[in-house]
Protein backbone atom coordinates (compact mmCIF):
# COMPACT_ATOMS: atom_id res chain seq x y z
CA UNK A 1 0.00 0.00 0.00
CA UNK A 2 1.62 3.16 -0.75
CA UNK A 3 0.45 6.47 0.97
CA UNK A 4 -0.26 9.82 -0.48
CA UNK A 5 2.56 11.64 -1.27
CA UNK A 6 2.20 14.30 1.38
CA UNK A 7 2.09 11.46 3.89
CA UNK A 8 4.93 9.64 2.87
CA UNK A 9 7.63 12.71 2.99
CA UNK A 10 6.10 13.38 6.69
CA UNK A 11 6.21 9.61 7.55
CA UNK A 12 10.17 9.95 6.05
CA UNK A 13 10.57 12.61 8.30
CA UNK A 14 9.17 11.80 11.61
CA UNK A 15 11.68 10.43 14.39
CA UNK A 16 11.24 6.97 15.14
CA UNK A 17 9.35 6.24 18.94
CA UNK A 18 8.28 9.97 18.70
CA UNK A 19 4.69 10.36 19.78
CA UNK A 20 2.27 11.76 17.21
CA UNK A 21 -1.43 13.49 17.22
CA UNK A 22 -2.84 12.88 13.47
CA UNK A 23 -5.67 15.55 13.40
CA UNK A 24 -8.03 14.46 10.09
CA UNK A 25 -6.40 11.14 10.25
CA UNK A 26 -8.77 9.84 7.64
CA UNK A 27 -9.04 5.82 7.64
CA UNK A 28 -5.41 6.02 9.47
CA UNK A 29 -3.40 5.45 6.76
CA UNK A 30 -0.23 7.18 7.88
CA UNK A 31 -0.88 6.56 11.44
CA UNK A 32 -0.35 2.67 10.38
CA UNK A 33 2.06 3.42 9.08
CA UNK A 34 4.25 5.11 11.62
CA UNK A 35 3.38 2.79 13.54
CA UNK A 36 4.36 0.18 11.49
CA UNK A 37 7.40 1.35 10.12
CA UNK A 38 8.98 3.67 13.04
CA UNK A 39 7.24 2.04 16.01
CA UNK A 40 5.53 5.68 16.78
CA UNK A 41 2.93 5.75 19.04
CA UNK A 42 0.27 7.30 17.19
CA UNK A 43 -3.14 8.75 18.15
CA UNK A 44 -5.72 10.00 15.65
CA UNK A 45 -8.83 12.85 15.63
CA UNK A 46 -11.07 12.35 12.87
CA UNK A 47 -14.78 13.81 11.87
CA UNK A 48 -15.80 11.35 9.79
CA UNK A 49 -17.57 8.28 12.15
CA UNK A 50 -16.78 5.49 8.71
CA UNK A 51 -13.36 6.85 8.68
CA UNK A 52 -13.11 6.56 12.84
CA UNK A 53 -14.34 2.84 12.73
CA UNK A 54 -12.17 1.83 10.05
CA UNK A 55 -9.39 3.43 11.80
CA UNK A 56 -9.85 1.61 14.99
CA UNK A 57 -11.07 -1.49 12.90
CA UNK A 58 -7.33 -1.77 12.10
CA UNK A 59 -6.36 -1.43 15.63
CA UNK A 60 -5.25 2.30 15.68
CA UNK A 61 -6.53 4.89 18.77
CA UNK A 62 -8.67 7.54 16.58
CA UNK A 63 -11.14 9.49 18.78
CA UNK A 64 -14.30 11.29 16.66
CA UNK A 65 -14.04 14.67 16.97
CA UNK A 66 -13.92 18.31 14.93
CA UNK A 67 -10.66 19.79 14.63
CA UNK A 68 -12.35 23.49 15.21
CA UNK A 69 -13.39 21.95 18.58
CA UNK A 70 -11.86 19.33 20.47
CA UNK A 71 -8.43 20.31 20.17
CA UNK A 72 -8.66 22.15 23.36
CA UNK A 73 -8.97 18.84 25.44
CA UNK A 74 -5.40 17.83 24.55
CA UNK A 75 -2.65 18.90 26.92
CA UNK A 76 0.24 21.31 26.45
CA UNK A 77 3.00 19.81 24.84
CA UNK A 78 1.65 16.11 25.31
CA UNK A 79 2.88 14.89 21.16
CA UNK A 80 6.09 15.42 19.62
CA UNK A 81 4.43 16.09 16.44
CA UNK A 82 1.10 16.94 15.81
CA UNK A 83 -0.16 16.17 11.92
CA UNK A 84 -2.56 18.43 9.83
CA UNK A 85 -2.55 16.66 6.33
CA UNK A 86 -4.95 18.50 3.96
CA UNK A 87 -7.40 19.34 6.57
CA UNK A 88 -6.09 22.99 7.26
CA UNK A 89 -8.42 24.06 4.46
CA UNK A 90 -11.82 22.40 5.61
CA UNK A 91 -11.65 24.28 9.23
CA UNK A 92 -13.34 27.28 9.98
CA UNK A 93 -10.47 28.60 11.81
CA UNK A 94 -7.25 27.97 10.26
CA UNK A 95 -5.20 30.41 11.80
CA UNK A 96 -6.47 29.17 15.33
CA UNK A 97 -6.17 25.09 14.52
CA UNK A 98 -2.36 25.66 13.76
CA UNK A 99 -1.99 27.44 17.10
CA UNK A 100 -3.92 24.25 18.55
CA UNK A 101 -1.52 21.98 17.15
CA UNK A 102 1.46 24.28 18.35
CA UNK A 103 0.47 23.93 21.77
CA UNK A 104 -0.10 20.15 21.35
CA UNK A 105 2.89 19.09 19.99
CA UNK A 106 6.23 20.31 20.12
CA UNK A 107 5.82 20.78 16.53
CA UNK A 108 3.34 20.39 14.11
CA UNK A 109 3.13 19.79 10.39
CA UNK A 110 0.80 21.12 7.79
CA UNK A 111 0.04 20.12 4.34
CA UNK A 112 -2.55 21.39 2.06
CA UNK A 113 -3.15 21.94 -1.33
CA UNK A 114 -1.79 24.89 -2.89
CA UNK A 115 -4.62 27.50 -4.30
CA UNK A 116 -2.09 29.51 -6.07
CA UNK A 117 -0.87 26.48 -8.77
CA UNK A 118 -0.46 27.89 -12.19
CA UNK A 119 -3.29 25.65 -13.69
CA UNK A 120 -5.75 27.25 -10.48
CA UNK A 121 -4.70 30.41 -11.30
CA UNK A 122 -5.41 30.20 -15.51
CA UNK A 123 -8.57 28.59 -14.61
CA UNK A 124 -9.74 31.65 -12.66
CA UNK A 125 -7.76 34.20 -14.93
CA UNK A 126 -8.75 33.20 -18.31
CA UNK A 127 -11.87 30.71 -17.29
CA UNK A 128 -13.06 33.10 -14.78
CA UNK A 129 -14.24 29.98 -13.34
CA UNK A 130 -12.91 28.38 -10.21
CA UNK A 131 -10.79 25.81 -10.55
CA UNK A 132 -12.01 22.12 -10.53
CA UNK A 133 -8.40 20.16 -11.39
CA UNK A 134 -6.91 16.88 -9.99
CA UNK A 135 -5.78 18.31 -6.71
CA UNK A 136 -8.53 20.17 -6.17
CA UNK A 137 -11.72 18.10 -7.88
CA UNK A 138 -15.24 19.34 -6.16
CA UNK A 139 -17.15 22.52 -7.31
CA UNK A 140 -17.07 25.20 -5.72
CA UNK A 141 -20.67 24.59 -3.87
CA UNK A 142 -19.72 21.28 -2.97
CA UNK A 143 -16.22 21.30 -1.78
CA UNK A 144 -15.31 20.44 1.41
CA UNK A 145 -12.54 23.27 1.45
CA UNK A 146 -14.29 26.24 2.25
CA UNK A 147 -10.50 28.40 3.24
CA UNK A 148 -8.44 27.92 0.37
CA UNK A 149 -4.96 29.02 1.26
CA UNK A 150 -1.58 29.60 -1.43
CA UNK A 151 1.97 28.88 -0.43
CA UNK A 152 2.53 32.34 0.28
CA UNK A 153 -0.82 33.21 2.04
CA UNK A 154 0.41 30.16 4.96
CA UNK A 155 4.04 32.35 4.87
CA UNK A 156 2.40 35.29 5.76
CA UNK A 157 0.39 33.79 8.43
CA UNK A 158 3.45 31.84 9.74
CA UNK A 159 5.45 35.20 9.92
CA UNK A 160 2.51 37.13 11.38
CA UNK A 161 2.34 34.49 14.30
CA UNK A 162 6.00 34.41 14.62
CA UNK A 163 6.28 30.56 14.20
CA UNK A 164 9.34 29.29 13.06
CA UNK A 165 9.63 26.75 9.65
CA UNK A 166 11.56 24.19 10.79
CA UNK A 167 10.94 22.60 7.18
CA UNK A 168 9.15 23.11 3.97
CA UNK A 169 8.54 20.66 1.15
CA UNK A 170 6.91 21.18 -2.02
CA UNK A 171 5.41 18.58 -4.17
CA UNK A 172 4.24 18.18 -7.99
CA UNK A 173 2.09 15.06 -8.81
CA UNK A 174 4.40 12.38 -7.07
CA UNK A 175 7.41 14.17 -6.88
CA UNK A 176 9.04 16.65 -4.43
CA UNK A 177 9.66 19.99 -6.62
CA UNK A 178 11.70 23.15 -6.33
CA UNK A 179 11.59 25.71 -3.58
CA UNK A 180 11.86 28.49 -6.18
CA UNK A 181 8.37 29.77 -7.35
CA UNK A 182 6.57 27.47 -5.13
CA UNK A 183 3.52 29.45 -5.37
CA UNK A 184 3.33 29.44 -8.41
CA UNK A 185 4.10 25.95 -9.52
CA UNK A 186 3.45 23.57 -6.55
CA UNK A 187 0.17 21.40 -6.43
CA UNK A 188 1.28 20.74 -2.59
CA UNK A 189 3.28 22.28 0.17
CA UNK A 190 4.26 20.79 3.74
CA UNK A 191 5.44 22.55 6.01
CA UNK A 192 7.23 21.85 9.61
CA UNK A 193 6.41 24.15 12.36
CA UNK A 194 7.82 25.24 15.94
CA UNK A 195 5.92 27.72 18.53
CA UNK B 1 2.52 -25.03 31.85
CA UNK B 2 -0.73 -26.39 30.52
CA UNK B 3 -3.82 -24.57 29.80
CA UNK B 4 -4.86 -22.82 33.03
CA UNK B 5 -8.18 -23.80 32.45
CA UNK B 6 -9.30 -27.66 32.54
CA UNK B 7 -12.78 -29.29 31.74
CA UNK B 8 -13.25 -30.80 34.68
CA UNK B 9 -12.45 -28.01 36.77
CA UNK B 10 -16.25 -26.61 38.37
CA UNK B 11 -15.36 -23.30 38.56
CA UNK B 12 -15.44 -22.98 34.84
CA UNK B 13 -18.57 -23.31 32.54
CA UNK B 14 -22.14 -22.64 31.77
CA UNK B 15 -24.34 -21.91 35.22
CA UNK B 16 -21.35 -21.91 37.65
CA UNK B 17 -22.51 -20.17 41.10
CA UNK B 18 -19.67 -19.40 43.56
CA UNK B 19 -20.14 -18.41 47.27
CA UNK B 20 -17.24 -16.31 47.98
CA UNK B 21 -16.65 -16.00 51.92
CA UNK B 22 -16.50 -12.25 52.03
CA UNK B 23 -16.86 -9.57 53.54
CA UNK B 24 -17.41 -7.34 51.34
CA UNK B 25 -16.76 -3.76 52.26
CA UNK B 26 -19.54 -1.79 50.45
CA UNK B 27 -19.75 2.47 49.53
CA UNK B 28 -22.44 2.54 51.85
CA UNK B 29 -20.00 1.29 55.07
CA UNK B 30 -22.05 -1.92 55.52
CA UNK B 31 -20.37 -5.28 54.67
CA UNK B 32 -21.74 -8.34 52.72
CA UNK B 33 -20.98 -11.99 53.26
CA UNK B 34 -20.85 -14.68 52.26
CA UNK B 35 -21.10 -12.80 48.75
CA UNK B 36 -23.20 -15.65 46.09
CA UNK B 37 -22.22 -14.88 42.67
CA UNK B 38 -23.68 -16.14 39.65
CA UNK B 39 -21.71 -16.33 36.84
CA UNK B 40 -20.65 -18.30 33.07
CA UNK B 41 -16.99 -18.67 31.05
CA UNK B 42 -16.47 -19.74 27.48
CA UNK B 43 -13.46 -20.77 26.18
CA UNK B 44 -10.42 -21.56 27.46
CA UNK B 45 -7.55 -19.53 29.65
CA UNK B 46 -4.13 -19.88 28.37
CA UNK B 47 -1.04 -20.43 29.77
CA UNK B 48 -0.29 -17.39 30.75
CA UNK B 49 -3.48 -16.04 31.28
CA UNK B 50 -3.84 -13.16 29.06
CA UNK B 51 -7.27 -13.87 27.23
CA UNK B 52 -9.21 -13.75 29.79
CA UNK B 53 -12.50 -10.99 28.72
CA UNK B 54 -14.80 -9.85 31.71
CA UNK B 55 -18.28 -8.81 29.49
CA UNK B 56 -20.55 -7.00 32.65
CA UNK B 57 -23.98 -6.57 31.53
CA UNK B 58 -26.81 -4.07 32.14
CA UNK B 59 -29.77 -3.06 34.48
CA UNK B 60 -32.02 -6.19 33.70
CA UNK B 61 -29.31 -8.33 32.21
CA UNK B 62 -27.72 -11.40 33.22
CA UNK B 63 -24.90 -13.95 32.96
CA UNK B 64 -26.28 -15.64 29.89
CA UNK B 65 -24.31 -13.41 27.65
CA UNK B 66 -23.87 -15.86 24.82
CA UNK B 67 -26.55 -18.97 25.76
CA UNK B 68 -29.67 -19.44 26.07
CA UNK B 69 -31.72 -17.70 29.10
CA UNK B 70 -33.10 -20.45 31.36
CA UNK B 71 -36.62 -19.01 31.57
CA UNK B 72 -37.23 -17.61 28.22
CA UNK B 73 -34.97 -19.79 26.21
CA UNK B 74 -33.75 -16.80 24.12
CA UNK B 75 -30.54 -16.95 22.82
CA UNK B 76 -27.55 -14.99 24.97
CA UNK B 77 -28.31 -11.34 25.48
CA UNK B 78 -24.62 -10.28 23.29
CA UNK B 79 -24.61 -12.95 20.76
CA UNK B 80 -24.02 -10.97 18.10
CA UNK B 81 -20.74 -9.79 20.13
CA UNK B 82 -19.86 -13.02 21.70
CA UNK B 83 -19.50 -16.61 20.13
CA UNK B 84 -17.54 -18.67 17.41
CA UNK B 85 -16.41 -16.15 15.16
CA UNK B 86 -17.35 -12.97 17.10
CA UNK B 87 -15.36 -10.61 18.23
CA UNK B 88 -15.37 -11.80 21.65
CA UNK B 89 -14.91 -15.32 20.46
CA UNK B 90 -14.34 -18.79 23.23
CA UNK B 91 -11.79 -19.55 20.77
CA UNK B 92 -9.65 -16.92 21.31
CA UNK B 93 -10.69 -15.47 24.74
CA UNK B 94 -11.97 -16.96 28.14
CA UNK B 95 -15.08 -15.35 28.54
CA UNK B 96 -16.47 -14.51 31.92
CA UNK B 97 -19.79 -12.95 32.12
CA UNK B 98 -21.13 -12.47 36.18
CA UNK B 99 -24.49 -11.57 37.63
CA UNK B 100 -24.15 -8.43 39.15
CA UNK B 101 -24.19 -8.12 42.81
CA UNK B 102 -28.06 -6.99 43.96
CA UNK B 103 -29.88 -9.20 40.86
CA UNK B 104 -31.98 -11.86 41.15
CA UNK B 105 -30.08 -14.17 38.67
CA UNK B 106 -28.21 -16.38 40.71
CA UNK B 107 -25.86 -13.51 42.64
CA UNK B 108 -26.45 -11.94 46.18
CA UNK B 109 -29.60 -9.83 46.19
CA UNK B 110 -32.65 -8.65 48.02
CA UNK B 111 -34.73 -12.07 46.67
CA UNK B 112 -31.15 -14.12 48.21
CA UNK B 113 -31.63 -15.60 51.31
CA UNK B 114 -29.73 -14.20 54.24
CA UNK B 115 -28.12 -17.11 55.40
CA UNK B 116 -28.27 -15.81 59.09
CA UNK B 117 -32.00 -15.87 58.99
CA UNK B 118 -32.94 -18.29 55.77
CA UNK B 119 -35.06 -16.09 54.52
CA UNK B 120 -35.00 -13.37 51.52
CA UNK B 121 -33.00 -10.14 52.57
CA UNK B 122 -35.83 -7.93 51.16
CA UNK B 123 -35.19 -4.60 52.01
CA UNK B 124 -32.77 -5.76 54.71
CA UNK B 125 -29.95 -6.24 51.97
CA UNK B 126 -27.43 -3.12 51.74
CA UNK B 127 -28.25 -0.64 49.24
CA UNK B 128 -24.78 -1.43 46.98
CA UNK B 129 -22.88 0.83 44.28
CA UNK B 130 -21.61 0.18 40.31
CA UNK B 131 -18.35 0.30 42.56
CA UNK B 132 -19.52 -2.64 44.67
CA UNK B 133 -20.53 -4.71 41.56
CA UNK B 134 -16.95 -4.06 40.14
CA UNK B 135 -15.79 -5.23 43.81
CA UNK B 136 -17.52 -8.37 43.89
CA UNK B 137 -16.26 -9.38 40.57
CA UNK B 138 -12.99 -8.99 41.02
CA UNK B 139 -13.40 -11.20 44.19
CA UNK B 140 -15.07 -13.75 41.50
CA UNK B 141 -11.92 -13.19 39.56
CA UNK B 142 -9.19 -14.08 42.43
CA UNK B 143 -11.36 -16.99 42.77
CA UNK B 144 -11.18 -17.89 39.35
CA UNK B 145 -7.58 -17.30 39.60
CA UNK B 146 -7.73 -14.77 36.82
CA UNK B 147 -4.86 -11.61 37.71
CA UNK B 148 -5.44 -9.45 34.44
CA UNK B 149 -8.18 -8.61 31.70
CA UNK B 150 -7.11 -8.62 28.83
CA UNK B 151 -10.42 -6.68 28.32
CA UNK B 152 -13.48 -5.75 30.16
CA UNK B 153 -16.35 -4.84 28.13
CA UNK B 154 -19.70 -3.42 29.00
CA UNK B 155 -23.05 -1.53 27.52
CA UNK B 156 -25.33 1.23 29.30
CA UNK B 157 -25.02 -0.02 32.88
CA UNK B 158 -22.35 -2.84 31.92
CA UNK B 159 -20.60 0.06 30.36
CA UNK B 160 -20.07 2.05 33.29
CA UNK B 161 -18.79 -0.84 35.37
CA UNK B 162 -16.35 -1.48 32.38
CA UNK B 163 -15.25 2.34 32.95
CA UNK B 164 -14.94 1.88 36.86
CA UNK B 165 -12.43 -1.31 36.84
CA UNK B 166 -9.48 0.60 35.77
CA UNK B 167 -10.08 3.50 38.37
CA UNK B 168 -10.37 0.50 41.17
CA UNK B 169 -8.08 -1.78 40.07
CA UNK B 170 -5.71 0.20 37.44
CA UNK B 171 -3.52 -2.77 37.46
CA UNK B 172 -5.71 -5.29 36.83
CA UNK B 173 -7.21 -4.17 33.25
CA UNK B 174 -5.33 -3.95 29.88
CA UNK B 175 -8.17 -2.56 27.60
CA UNK B 176 -11.62 -1.06 28.45
CA UNK B 177 -14.49 -1.12 25.95
CA UNK B 178 -17.50 1.50 26.79
CA UNK B 179 -20.87 0.76 24.85
CA UNK B 180 -23.51 3.56 24.61
CA UNK B 181 -22.87 4.23 28.51
CA UNK B 182 -21.92 7.61 30.70
CA UNK B 183 -19.55 8.43 33.49
CA UNK B 184 -22.50 9.71 35.81
CA UNK B 185 -25.86 9.43 35.77
CA UNK B 186 -27.94 12.87 34.90
CA UNK B 187 -30.87 14.06 36.65
CA UNK B 188 -32.94 12.82 33.76
CA UNK B 189 -32.00 9.81 34.13
CA UNK B 190 -32.13 9.56 37.91
CA UNK B 191 -35.96 11.13 37.17
CA UNK B 192 -36.63 7.76 35.09
CA UNK B 193 -35.42 5.80 37.36
CA UNK B 194 -37.24 6.99 40.27
CA UNK B 195 -40.87 6.76 38.12
CA UNK B 196 -40.12 3.28 37.94
CA UNK B 197 -39.30 2.82 41.59
CA UNK B 198 -42.33 4.65 42.76
CA UNK B 199 -44.51 2.31 40.30
CA UNK B 200 -42.95 -0.59 42.38
CA UNK B 201 -43.56 0.81 45.54
CA UNK B 202 -46.79 1.74 44.97
CA UNK B 203 -48.29 -1.08 44.32
CA UNK B 204 -50.00 -2.78 46.94
CA UNK B 205 -48.60 -6.23 46.57
CA UNK B 206 -44.59 -4.67 47.26
CA UNK B 207 -45.41 -4.19 51.29
CA UNK B 208 -42.19 -2.53 51.94
CA UNK B 209 -40.34 -5.28 50.08
CA UNK B 210 -41.70 -8.50 51.61
CA UNK B 211 -43.64 -10.14 49.19
CA UNK B 212 -41.94 -13.34 48.49
CA UNK B 213 -43.93 -15.41 51.23
CA UNK B 214 -46.97 -15.36 49.18
CA UNK B 215 -46.27 -15.23 45.63
CA UNK B 216 -48.12 -12.18 45.22
CA UNK B 217 -45.38 -10.34 43.67
CA UNK B 218 -45.61 -6.62 42.61
CA UNK B 219 -46.04 -7.32 39.12
CA UNK B 220 -48.39 -4.44 37.96
CA UNK B 221 -45.83 -1.18 39.38
CA UNK B 222 -42.85 -3.71 37.92
CA UNK B 223 -44.74 -3.82 34.76
CA UNK B 224 -44.59 -0.22 34.56
CA UNK B 225 -41.22 0.67 35.95
CA UNK B 226 -40.48 -1.61 32.63
CA UNK B 227 -42.91 -0.03 29.91
CA UNK B 228 -41.20 3.49 31.42
CA UNK B 229 -37.79 3.00 30.71
CA UNK B 230 -38.57 0.86 27.77
CA UNK B 231 -39.19 4.09 25.97
CA UNK B 232 -35.96 5.43 27.13
CA UNK B 233 -34.28 2.65 25.26
CA UNK B 234 -35.82 3.33 21.81
CA UNK B 235 -35.80 6.37 19.19
CA UNK B 236 -38.57 8.67 18.87
CA UNK B 237 -37.67 7.75 15.08
CA UNK B 238 -37.77 3.84 16.19
CA UNK B 239 -40.91 3.89 17.98
CA UNK B 240 -42.81 6.07 14.70
CA UNK B 241 -41.31 3.35 12.20
CA UNK B 242 -42.23 0.57 14.26
CA UNK B 243 -45.54 1.45 15.26
CA UNK B 244 -46.62 4.81 13.54
CA UNK B 245 -50.35 5.58 15.55
CA UNK B 246 -51.66 1.88 13.64
CA UNK B 247 -54.21 0.53 15.64
CA UNK B 248 -53.56 -2.85 17.60
CA UNK B 249 -55.70 -5.59 14.96
CA UNK B 250 -58.14 -7.69 17.55
CA UNK B 251 -59.64 -11.41 15.86
CA UNK B 252 -62.97 -9.74 14.96
CA UNK B 253 -61.05 -6.99 13.43
CA UNK B 254 -57.81 -7.49 12.43
CA UNK B 255 -57.19 -3.96 11.37
CA UNK B 256 -57.90 -2.93 14.86
CA UNK B 257 -60.34 0.49 15.77
CA UNK B 258 -60.45 2.81 17.97
CA UNK B 259 -62.54 1.33 20.80
CA UNK B 260 -63.43 4.85 22.78
CA UNK B 261 -62.23 3.06 25.83
CA UNK B 262 -59.06 2.03 27.53
CA UNK B 263 -57.82 -0.84 25.92
CA UNK B 264 -54.09 -1.47 24.21
CA UNK B 265 -55.79 0.43 20.84
CA UNK B 266 -52.26 1.53 19.40
CA UNK B 267 -49.84 -1.11 18.66
CA UNK B 268 -47.49 0.94 20.94
CA UNK B 269 -49.57 0.20 23.84
CA UNK B 270 -49.98 -3.03 23.31
CA UNK B 271 -46.14 -3.35 22.50
CA UNK B 272 -45.16 -1.73 25.95
CA UNK B 273 -47.83 -4.02 27.72
CA UNK B 274 -46.52 -7.02 26.33
CA UNK B 275 -42.37 -5.98 27.45
CA UNK B 276 -44.05 -5.21 30.91
CA UNK B 277 -45.81 -8.30 31.51
CA UNK B 278 -43.13 -10.57 30.21
CA UNK B 279 -40.36 -8.74 32.31
CA UNK B 280 -41.92 -9.16 35.50
CA UNK B 281 -41.75 -12.82 34.72
CA UNK B 282 -37.82 -12.74 34.52
CA UNK B 283 -37.38 -10.30 37.53
CA UNK B 284 -37.70 -9.13 41.15
CA UNK B 285 -38.70 -6.15 41.74
CA UNK B 286 -36.95 -5.00 44.54
CA UNK B 287 -33.63 -6.07 42.68
CA UNK B 288 -35.20 -3.05 40.34
CA UNK B 289 -34.86 -0.62 43.39
CA UNK B 290 -31.38 -1.72 44.08
CA UNK B 291 -29.81 -1.78 40.75
CA UNK B 292 -31.62 1.71 39.71
CA UNK B 293 -30.25 3.18 42.94
CA UNK B 294 -26.85 2.31 42.13
CA UNK B 295 -27.40 3.32 38.63
CA UNK B 296 -28.21 6.94 40.23
CA UNK B 297 -25.33 6.89 43.17
CA UNK B 298 -22.92 6.25 39.94
CA UNK B 299 -20.88 9.58 39.28
CA UNK B 300 -16.72 8.56 38.63
CA UNK B 301 -15.63 12.38 38.70
CA UNK B 302 -17.60 12.78 42.07
CA UNK B 303 -15.60 9.83 43.32
CA UNK B 304 -12.47 11.87 42.26
CA UNK B 305 -12.63 15.14 43.47
CA UNK B 306 -14.83 16.47 40.96
CA UNK B 307 -12.51 15.27 37.90
CA UNK B 308 -13.03 12.75 35.94
CA UNK B 309 -9.09 12.82 34.46
CA UNK B 310 -8.00 12.52 37.65
CA UNK B 311 -9.91 8.64 37.69
CA UNK B 312 -7.44 7.79 35.57
CA UNK B 313 -4.23 8.53 35.63
CA UNK B 314 -3.05 5.71 37.20
CA UNK B 315 -4.38 3.40 34.96
CA UNK B 316 -2.40 2.50 32.00
CA UNK B 317 -6.11 0.81 30.31
CA UNK B 318 -6.60 1.43 26.58
CA UNK B 319 -9.79 2.41 25.99
CA UNK B 320 -12.42 2.49 23.61
CA UNK B 321 -16.07 4.37 23.18
CA UNK B 322 -18.46 3.80 21.19
CA UNK B 323 -21.96 5.85 21.20
CA UNK B 324 -25.06 6.05 18.96
CA UNK B 325 -26.38 8.66 17.10
CA UNK B 326 -30.00 8.64 18.50
CA UNK B 327 -29.38 7.21 22.16
CA UNK B 328 -31.48 10.14 24.28
CA UNK B 329 -30.57 7.93 27.23
CA UNK B 330 -27.08 8.21 27.56
CA UNK B 331 -26.20 10.57 24.67
CA UNK B 332 -22.54 11.07 22.68
CA UNK B 333 -21.61 13.97 24.68
CA UNK B 334 -21.54 11.85 27.36
CA UNK B 335 -19.08 9.53 25.54
CA UNK B 336 -17.18 12.52 24.76
CA UNK B 337 -17.09 13.79 28.49
CA UNK B 338 -15.19 10.42 28.90
CA UNK B 339 -12.71 11.33 25.97
CA UNK B 340 -11.94 14.38 26.53
CA UNK B 341 -11.09 13.60 30.26
CA UNK B 342 -8.85 10.42 29.04
CA UNK B 343 -6.90 12.84 26.02
CA UNK B 344 -6.40 15.06 29.25
CA UNK B 345 -4.54 12.40 30.86
CA UNK B 346 -2.99 11.24 28.10
CA UNK B 347 -4.70 7.64 27.80
CA UNK B 348 -4.59 5.52 24.52
CA UNK B 349 -8.36 6.40 23.80
CA UNK B 350 -10.38 5.69 20.32
CA UNK B 351 -14.04 6.84 20.33
CA UNK B 352 -16.74 6.46 17.53
CA UNK B 353 -20.41 7.77 17.50
CA UNK B 354 -22.33 5.10 15.18
CA UNK B 355 -25.71 6.11 13.83
CA UNK B 356 -28.64 3.64 14.23
CA UNK B 357 -32.24 4.12 14.29
CA UNK B 358 -32.75 2.25 17.73
CA UNK B 359 -31.75 4.20 20.47
CA UNK B 360 -30.07 3.21 23.36
CA UNK B 361 -31.00 -0.81 22.56
CA UNK B 362 -28.56 -0.37 19.50
CA UNK B 363 -25.54 -1.67 21.62
CA UNK B 364 -27.70 -4.94 21.75
CA UNK B 365 -28.76 -5.03 18.11
CA UNK B 366 -27.23 -5.74 14.54
CA UNK B 367 -24.82 -3.18 14.08
CA UNK B 368 -21.81 -4.54 11.75
CA UNK B 369 -19.87 -1.38 12.49
CA UNK B 370 -19.97 -2.04 16.32
CA UNK B 371 -18.36 -5.53 15.76
CA UNK B 372 -15.72 -4.17 13.60
CA UNK B 373 -14.58 -1.59 15.91
CA UNK B 374 -14.76 -4.13 19.00
CA UNK B 375 -12.68 -6.74 17.11
CA UNK B 376 -10.42 -4.48 15.68
CA UNK B 377 -9.61 -2.68 19.55
CA UNK B 378 -9.20 -5.80 20.26
CA UNK B 379 -6.72 -7.25 18.09
CA UNK B 380 -5.00 -3.78 18.23
CA UNK B 381 -3.75 -4.72 21.71
CA UNK B 382 -1.66 -7.41 20.35
CA UNK B 383 0.26 -5.22 18.17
Amino acid sequence: MSLRPDLALIARTVTPGARVLDVGCGDGALMAALRDTKRVDARGLEIDPHNVAAAVGRGLSVVQGDADTDLVTYPEASFDYAILSQTLQTTRRPDRVVEELLRIGRQAFVSFPNFAHWRGRLSLFWGGRMPVTRLLPDTWYDTLNIHHVTVDDFRALVKDRGWTIDGQWFLKGDRETTHANANLFAEHAVFLLRR
Amino acid sequence: MASASFPDDTRFGLRRQARLPGPLRLDSGAALGPVDIAYETYGRMNADRSNVILICHALTGDQYVASDHPVTGKPGWWWRLVGEGKPVDPARHFIVCANVIGSCMGSSGPASLDPATGDPHAMRFPVITIADMVRAQAMLLDHLGVDRLHAVIGGSMGGMQALIWPTLYPERVKSCVVIASTARHSAQNIAFHEVGRQAIMADPNWRGGDYYADGAIPSAGLAVARMAAHITYLSEAGLTEKFGRRLQGRPENPNGSKTFGFDADFQVESYLRHQGLSFVERFDANSYLYITRAMDYYDIAEDHGGSLAKAFTASRARFCLVSFDTDWLYPTAESRLIVHALNAGGAQASFVELSSPFGHDAFLLECPELNRVVDGFLKGGRA
